[in-house]
């Protein structure tokens, strides 16, 4: 209070003025520099002087002048002030002339330090002028959620987040971090209502100025929350300027949800029928409103024409409602199936393509997960190219092992499923336990970078996950590499010529054992790389595998023996049963419902939905 | 040939002999010995060795199924538990007002979740007479469904062990939740009462170990007969060549039905004594992992002849005891490390290894020379 009442009374001088209007006082230096501490301790000093001579003597003036009054008769009181004052003044020229300019902020200079030290109509002052320049958006934003704070020992702003010992503290015009400091440090910038609104306001504007559309996207949103008529000028006067369209519905959105209250009935029936047209949730709000009884039971909206056109437009949006959640099904289903898929396809190759029942398969999985979390231990401040280079090391990791399973055991067993199958158990037994001894038996997370995680907000009512998408894209695209690499590459020449033939395949010089390694290779690197994919999505863990293995044996066994594509219909069509059962049925019920149809399945068509057919079918 | 009978037959005997002294002894020890006798056995030991018997049974069922009909079941623990969840039905049923609720009808988990009347499905399990019906009847009634659907579409080999792994998968799955009224996760336990005696007591664990000893070697000798008789041929034969078989007029499918429900009823009746001797039954017994145990200690012992699943069950599960013990983290790389030794170095087990012995003679081949 008292620095206030000092720096108000210093307005006077009129001499010291010009000094402070120099460009140096500009709003970065004045952040930034040190002259400002400087000022500070100088400050202090010509305070301490100035209370001491000047304000004493001031207090003191309406008893002197009461008898200096009279000018003539009371000399020796007018000689005492006048000394007193000429003392006073000297003084004060002298702590001008000491004291840096910075600390002389006029009324019209510096709009940081009106909004540290001014009163609440000058605060509003140097709110309207930082609202010219969008550079000052994050502070103004950190003014309205009380994180704007005085740094008391330096006289300057910083934005704080609360710790737990302090307040963090960054610079709100540069974002440069200034360190930690204590509470008793800082004092918080407080405001009014009036400050509030004029805040909303300022900030509104400068946002939906903002270059980025996502930036005026939000700032609609934020004011379609709570409108008042101010925002709804603001929101008026820009959709003249708007060029994005997805903004400009926004905007158009939120002025309809007013019309609808607006005395002018055309207005509001043009309101509600432009309205159904609307994917917003808000439109749903405010039309049911309109359509709902009070307590007596009467309606709320007393004109019927208006209750039965805002029906009318529920039905149409409900209807819209329904499609999207029947898109959003599938679309789960979909993701589920790729996830599927990605686990069955390896499968469909060592399984469908050789014959060989691998067990382990579900471990080979669990390996290339693994390897993605090692990745990202490699390369912790790129999460994203740690994903990227998994896929090809994972691919690499579960080949190797793949190729070593098959000719360490699995080449001693051909002609013989059931042993293979018991064989091959023992493997992934023992592949769980190498990765609980070496990784501990807890599950290990796995980041999803950026661009993977969120979500892809079509509407209000349906929204698609990344990483779900991602994943159904990757499912997609591993499916055609597979088949290309069987159909146009050499190894997948030889590797079919094997499957259909083995003797006469060699009576042609294919070396059939090399072939028979290559193509277990190639299976198991497939479900390395369908680990990568789903360390995005579930835990990884040693039992990370087990949780696939039925399902995507059922897979290849439904989709038919032998049979990409049957695998592929097979995998799409077993993730959207699941997902269009689950409400109906709960989570748990529709796996086993699922598995129930599949194993009745399997005894009216074993050998799936699309058999082989010709001679491979009869082997 | 004779050799190899006088040599099955001597093992078989020294089998029966043993099983039959260790199921008369050890009761007898541990109940007529004072504790601080070097003679005595521990209710630790008796109610340990009783569990092995349990699983020499599940052993025993298993191989009248994969080694004679060559049927490989992966989901054979599903019979097992039906078994046992019968048996634990009735116990629970015995346990009366003494739940933690006091109520006299429901049992506590029921009482939990809110439910105010025992489901359908739970009548008739307070009577002893029909629960026992019941350890035998659930199990084979799933495996007469199962069995009719699959046999009849001739769905064989890795297909059918595949889809039996799938059938034991649902059961757990189902079982886990609690609206099956199973008890969900915890399944049942606290047992008090088993025929109006005390179940913890060292009296019955000795009783219970005496009738699992007798069952096993009832079973023992019932399997002998049965493949030792004209049914038992015809189902060996199929096991070697089923289109053969059928191509005589044999009507294969009824036959591997039959061998395939009487296995899954040995399977629920060693479940039914496994119960009692461990105190508990949960879905953790459905798990595919369970059911592949089972067909390791038959691997192990040596397929196709009866005592070898005996003694693979027996040896297996002690060294499971010994090494999950001494260091947790070995276990599961043996027991992987048994399924792929096992099958690449001694395809007949045990018993294999010493017959080899015996006479150095290639014996049978341990696939049967089934194909897929």
């Amino acid at each position: 209070m008292q620095s206030q009442r000092f720096r108000t009374r210093l307005k006077t001088p009129p001499g010291l003025r010009p000094a402070d209007r120099s460009p140096k006082n500009s709003l970065l230096s004045m952040m930034t520099t040190t002259s400002t501490q400087t000022g500070i301790e100088t400050r202090g000093v010509f305070k301490r002087l100035f209370e001491l001579v000047f304000l004493n003597t001031v207090r003191r003036e309406p008893v002197a002048g009461l008898s200096a009054q009279p000018g003539s008769n009371g000399t020796s009181a007018v000689d005492r002030s006048g000394w007193l004052i000429r003392i006073g003044l000297v003084l004060l020229i002298a702590a001008a002339a000491m004291a840096a300019r910075p600390v002389l902020a006029d009324e019209t200079g510096n709009p940081l330090d009106l909004l540290r030290q001014g009163s609440m109509s000058e605060r509003e002052q140097a709110v309207e002028q930082l609202a010219a320049d969008s550079a000052n958006l994050k502070l103004l934003q950190a003014l309205q959620d009380g994180k704007l704070f005085e740094l008391k020992a330096e006289a300057k702003l910083a934005i704080g987040l609360e710790t737990q010992t302090g307040y963090s503290l960054t610079d709100p015009i540069s974002g440069a971090s200034l360190g930690e400091v204590e509470r008793g440090a800082v004092g918080k910038i407080n405001l009014n209502n009036k400050l509030r609104t004029l805040l909303r306001k300022a900030i509104g504007q400068l946002q939906l100025n903002h270059a980025d559309p996502a930036v005026r996207l939000g700032a609609v949103q934020a004011m379609a929350k709570n409108v008042d008529d101010k925002a709804l000028a603001l929101l008026k006067d820009h959709l003249d300027h708007e060029a994005d369209a997805e903004i400009v519905a926004a905007i158009r959105s939120v002025l309809l949800l007013q019309d609808i209250n607006s005395p002018d009935k055309s207005q509001r029936v043009n309101a509600i029928t432009t309205l159904k047209e609307f994917d917003s949730q808000d439109a749903v709000n405010k039309l049911q409103a309109l359509t709902e009884k009070d307590a007596d039971g009467n309606f709320v909206e007393a004109d019927s024409d208006i209750r039965n056109l805002a029906e009318a437009a529920l039905i149409k949006i409900r209807g819209r409602m329904q499609a999207y959640a029947a898109i959003e099904t599938v679309f789960f289903g979909l993701s589920l199936g790729a996830v599927l898929v990605l686990a069955a396809i390896g499968l469909a190759i060592t399984f469908g393509v050789m014959g060989i029942i691998n067990m382990a398969h579900g471990e080979l999985m669990m390996l290339g997960a693994y390897t993605t979390y090692v990745m990202q231990q490699l390369l912790p401040n790129n999460l994203g190219t740690a994903l990227i280079l998994s896929i090809p090391m994972a691919f690499l990791v579960a080949a190797l092992v793949g190729i070593a399973i098959e000719r360490g055991i699995i080449r001693f067993l051909y002609g013989r499923p059931l042993e293979t199958l018991l064989a091959t158990f023992g493997v992934s037994l023992f592949l769980q336990q190498a990765v609980r001894s070496i990784f501990s038996p807890l599950n290990r997370s796995v980041a999803t970078p950026d661009w993977m995680s969120g979500s892809w907000q079509i509407n209000d009512f349906l929204s698609l996950t990344w990483n779900r998408f991602y994943i159904l894209i990757f499912c997609l695209l591993v499916f055609t590499a597979l088949l290309q690499i069987l159909k146009r590459t050499k190894l997948g020449l030889e590797v079919r010529a094997v499957a259909q033939n083995r003797g006469m395949a060699r009576a042609m010089g294919i070396p059939t054992s090399r072939v028979d390694a290559m193509t277990f290779g190639l299976g198991s690197g497939i479900a390395g790389v369908a680990g990568v994919a789903l360390s995005q999505i579930t835990n990884v863990g040693p039992n990370l595998g087990q949780a696939y293995i039925v399902d995507s044996f059922m897979v290849v066994v439904f989709g038919g023996v032998g049979n990409l594509f049957g695998t592929l219909v097979a995998g799409f069509s077993l993730g959207i049963a699941n997902k269009v059962l689950e409400p109906y049925a709960g989570a748990v019920l529709a796996k086993i419902l699922v598995l129930v149809f599949i194993i009745l399945f399997i005894q009216k068509k074993p050998r799936g939905l699309f058999p082989q057919k010709g001679r491979a079918a009869e082997s | 040939m004779n050799l190899q009978n006088l040599t099955q037959d001597k093992t078989y005997a020294s089998v029966l002999l043993a099983l039959a002294s260790v199921t008369i002894l050890i009761p007898f020890c541990n109940l007529i010995f004072p504790e601080d006798s070097a003679l005595h056995f521990s209710a630790y030991s008796v109610s340990l060795i009783g569990k092995y018997l349990t699983f020499a049974l599940l052993g025993l069922s298993l191989d009248m199924v994969w080694g004679y009909a060559g049927i490989l079941v992966l989901g054979q623990g599903a019979f097992f538990a039906l078994g046992g969840y019968a048996m634990g039905m009735y116990l629970m049923r015995q346990i009366g007002t003494r739940g933690v609720y006091g109520n006299a009808e429901l049992p506590d988990f029921m009482v939990f979740l809110n439910w105010t009347e025992l489901p359908w499905y739970w009548y008739g399990f307070e009577n002893f007479g029909f629960s026992m019906l019941m350890v035998l009847l659930a199990p084979g009634l799933l495996a007469f469904v199962f069995g009719w659907l699959a046999f009849r579409s001739r769905v064989t080999g890795v297909y059918l062990s595949i889809i039996t792994q799938a059938l034991t998968y649902a059961l757990l799955l189902a079982f886990f939740r609690n609206e099956m009224g199973f008890g969900g996760n915890n399944g049942l336990t606290d047992f008090k009462d088993i025929l109006g005696f005390n179940i913890q007591s060292e009296a019955v664990r000795s009783v219970l170990l005496l009738m699992t000893g007798l069952s096993l070697i009832g079973a023992l000798l019932l399997c002998r007969w049965i493949v030792n008789s004209k049914l038992g041929r015809v189902v060996t034969a199929i096991r070697d060549q089923e289109s053969r078989v059928r191509f005589l007029g044999y009507r294969v499918e009824l036959f591997k039905l039959w061998v395939f429900v009487f296995a899954a009823m040995l399977a629920g009746l060693a479940g039914a004594l496994y119960v009692p001797q461990v105190g508990i039954i949960n879905p953790s017994e459905f798990s595919p992992l369970n059911s592949l145990e089972i067909v390791i200690w038959v691997a192990v012992g040596g397929r196709g002849t009866l005592y070898g699943a005996i003694i693979g069950a027996v040896l297996v599960n002690y060294a499971k005891t010994v090494l999950t013990g001494l260091m947790p983290d070995a276990w599961l790389f043996c027991l992987g490390g048994a399924f792929i030794l096992v099958t690449l170095l001694m395809p007949d087990g045990i018993v294999g290894l010493l017959r080899r012995r015996i006479k150095p003679k290639p014996t049978l081949n341990a696939t049967g020379g089934q194909p897929a």
